[in-house]
């Protein structure tokens, strides 16, 4: 899976390509090593060049990350390319009095929440964006205040003010009849607290409008000044049911800060646990699919499987959401040879239940009824919303981090395919679901028959600097971004979780479906509300 | 939907005995760090000191445990001389209050709504697993219920982030009384890792009067169930 000789060429060619666009009003920096590129540019050419990186070159945007950093304002655009083409990190600057910032979203739709988030949390305003307000902080919350400011207090409870009936859209649909329906905050099951409106005419479900960050926790504000061991703990646990991805991209961003590596049986073991996690994951959203289509026999059937995957993890790695095994260097513990390969025979035989599960359910017309051209997202749209992961993936986006951009074991070593479908709608999703869990046993079985002897962590000291760590967590994307000062604390901490990414485009999904495809279509979404609200 | 009523015979049956009986399975619990006495004070402190959320003290040679700030890190049983012991087990629930004030108010069945004010999914996951086969609430006169006018018990969990307190002090007003509250998990018991701070409280009893709270980062579901069975007066409070 090395980069072709066309990557190669293009990953050269890129910074001689952008100086012949901009000339002189950039500047380019090449890391070999990192396969990154940093360009330092004017706020006038950035859109411009964005979009030439977005829709020209096929790069796609990890995150924004705005950076007080006085007397100056840093705001960090970081790209990454196809296998072989690295990353392209566009940085712009401004003095910190100036608080308008030209917005990239009118070109790259995939900006439009990112661009919001950061209006709302640092109170710099984008130009040119069509909507900002509030969108992270609800009605209550002070205007003027600026929660990821240095100077904020992020210790105890910031008063509120009081505040007029919610906020309620225009509706679009005028015709006698149509209403605005409330979905939400609170559930009537183990669903996570998420608004939404739901414009109709009493079947069709015209417009989707999300209201979230219902369980906003600040985890990136309240992480600065923390020892970054501390730090983990947050971004372990900001989203327990990806767990392992998220801490994994996080201590690969201290590990290249530090300039180190986990040893080869600490990376070889993540690869393996990460996939443990995945194939945990993928059991239970195809658990939560067939609950949302009232498919009793299946989700308990599911769920069990699920349970069985919970016990296994906790058998394994003495925790039965792998908290406390990622550490920066490697690994807290080691785990024994044996012990692997009885999780890898395990994972065997949940994926024969899973396939004959699969079998059962492609023969069950009332289930498929549900799913099949229900909630279809184009190819087109999944590439201008920058959509990840197994949704991505079902709408024909094949970009799988893993293959992107190789981290820990994977790479060379190790061999999968990277499931892909066409149709975008919820069948399509199951089928990668299910594709995925098969190509995650075949990644567990690899591992766990030819890891390598050694030490599973390597010492890391703390040591000042920024760096990004990513992983492909089961949802997709995950990216994690930290600047550390001398003795290790964090400074900035920035998340970007894929269902933060999703999210932005359900409303896709859900429009022009009819009221009761909403739940099913949710489920085949598979996202969480913790890992977006963070 | 033959091959469905076919299948869910096959599988034949999974559930637990507990409580009737105890369930030692493999895998059903993380365990935790349970107190211990060291050689030394110094060695109780450094012990101690390793504890990230301050959920470990020590008084001389003793290490005490305080579980509801406890996040199962394990930094504590670490490659370390000298490590905490920790023990296994899942019953965990505990009562705030005495217990004369919790006499059983219901003996029977039990309507459960469940509410998540911030929590980070894997307690969700856990609340989610007890109406599984593995766990089945059901066979306990135990049911899940999509209304707080139905409700008996209301199960939170989350540190309760800021813009839930609204949802949570109605979700409760709404519940008719005789009503019992259960914090789910280090976050709804103390706020965990996240609170207090700008955006999350130090747990629900900032918010709603907490009668029994189940610690665990996250609690798994047989301490959902032990926490149950001790509103429904069906074991002994702890």
């Amino acid at each position: 899976m090395g980069p072709t000789l066309n990557n190669v060429l293009k990953f050269t060619d890129l910074p001689r390509m952008v100086a012949s666009r901009w000339g002189d009003s950039l500047e380019i920096k090449i890391d070999q090593e990192r396969q990154l590129i940093q360009i330092t540019c004017d706020p006038e050419v950035l859109q411009d060049l964005c979009q030439w990186l977005f829709y020209r070159q096929g790069y796609s945007l990890a995150t924004l990350i705005a950076e007080e950093a006085p007397p100056e304002w840093v705001m960090r655009y970081i790209l990454y390319g196809d296998t072989g083409n690295g990353q392209v990190h566009v940085l712009t600057r401004f003095p910190l009095s100036r608080t308008k910032v030209p917005s990239i979203s009118p070109a790259i739709h995939a900006a439009d929440w990112q661009e919001r988030e950061i209006e709302d949390l640092f109170g710099l305003s984008f130009e040119g964006h069509p909507k900002l307000g509030d969108f992270i902080l609800h009605e209550d919350w002070p205007e003027g205040a600026s929660p990821m400011r240095t100077a904020f207090d992020a210790s105890r409870l910031h008063p509120r003010q009081e505040s007029g009936p919610p906020w309620r859209p225009e509706m679009i649909v005028k015709t006698p009849g149509a209403f605005m329906m409330p979905v939400g905050p609170v559930y009537s099951d183990t669903a996570e607290s998420a608004h939404f409106l739901l414009e109709t005419v009493g079947e069709d479900v015209v417009r989707t409008i999300p209201k979230f960050f219902y369980k906003y926790r600040g985890v990136e504000k309240i992480a600065e000044g923390m020892p970054a061991d501390h730090a983990l703990l947050l971004a372990e646990r900001f989203s327990g049911s990806s767990a392992f991805a998220h801490s994994l991209a996080f201590c690969q961003a201290l590990e290249a800060i530090c300039k180190i590596q986990a040893p080869p049986r600490a990376r070889a073991l993540r690869v393996l646990l990460a996939e443990m996690e995945r194939l945990r994951h993928h059991t239970a959203a195809v658990a939560g699919i067939c609950s949302s289509t009232a498919l009793a026999v299946a989700a308990s059937q599911t769920s069990i499987i699920e349970e069985d995957l919970l016990r296994l993890t906790c058998r394994l790695a003495g925790h039965r959401y792998f908290f406390g095994l990622n550490t920066p260097g490697g690994l807290a513990r080691d785990l024994p040879d044996g012990e692997c390969k009885k999780a890898s025979e395990a994972a065997w035989i949940v994926l024969d239940k899973l396939k004959e599960l699969h079998e059962m359910l492609r023969f069950t017309s009332s289930f498929l009824d549900r799913l099949e051209e229900v909630g279809s997202v184009s190819r087109k749209k999944a590439v201008a919303y920058g959509l990840v992961g197994p949704v991505a993936r079902a709408s024909g986006v094949s970009r799988d981090l893993r293959v992107a951009q190789p981290y820990a074991g994977y790479g060379q070593q190790t061999k999968f395919q990277v499931p892909r479908e066409a149709e975008g709608d919820g069948y399509a999703r199951l089928r990668v679901l299910f594709a995925e869990a098969e190509q995650s046993v075949n990644l567990i079985h690899q591992v766990a028959s030819t890891l390598p002897a050694g030490p599973v962590r390597t010492a890391a000291a703390p040591t000042e600097g920024c760096a990004l760590g990513w992983a492909e967590a089961p949802r997709g994307a995950a990216f994690h971004w930290l600047r550390t000062d001398g003795s290790g604390n964090i400074r900035r901490y920035r998340v970007m979780p894929p269902s933060f990414v999703n999210w932005h485009g359900f409303h896709l999904a859900a429009e022009e479906f009819a009221f009761q495809d909403f739940p099913i279509i949710m489920a085949t979404f598979g996202l969480s509300n913790a890992e977006c609200d963070r | 939907m033959l091959k469905w009523v076919r299948k869910g015979l096959r599988a034949g049956i999974k559930t637990t005995g507990y409580p009737h009986t105890r369930e030692s399975a493999p895998g059903i619990s993380p365990g935790r760090p349970a107190a211990m006495l060291c050689d030394g004070p110094q060695e109780a402190g450094a012990v101690a000191g390793r504890c990230p959320t301050g959920a470990l003290s020590n008084q001389g040679n003793m290490i005490r445990v305080d579980h509801r700030r406890c996040v199962h890190c394990g930094r504590c049983r670490q490659d370390h001389e000298h490590a905490m012991a920790w023990e296994g087990g899942y019953e965990w629930a505990g009562g705030r209050k005495a217990p004369g004030e919790m006499a059983a108010a219901f003996s029977r069945s039990l309507h459960i709504r469940i509410l998540d004010a911030g929590a980070c999914g894997a307690c969700l996951s856990e609340i989610k697993q007890i109406s599984s086969p593995y766990y089945n609430i059901h066979r306990l006169g135990f049911f899940i219920t999509p209304t707080p006018r139905t409700a008996d018990v209301l199960l939170v969990a989350g540190p309760l982030t800021d813009p839930m307190r609204l949802p949570l002090e109605r979700c409760y007003a709404a519940m008719p009384d005789p009503k019992r509250v259960v914090a789910v998990g280090a976050c709804a018991v103390s706020g965990g890792i996240f609170g207090p701070s700008f955006a999350a409280a130090a747990g629900i009893s900032q918010c709603v009067p907490v009668d029994i709270e189940i610690p665990g980062c996250p609690p798994p579901p047989l301490a959902l169930l032990h926490a149950l069975l001790m509103v429904a007066g069906k074991t002994k409070q702890t």
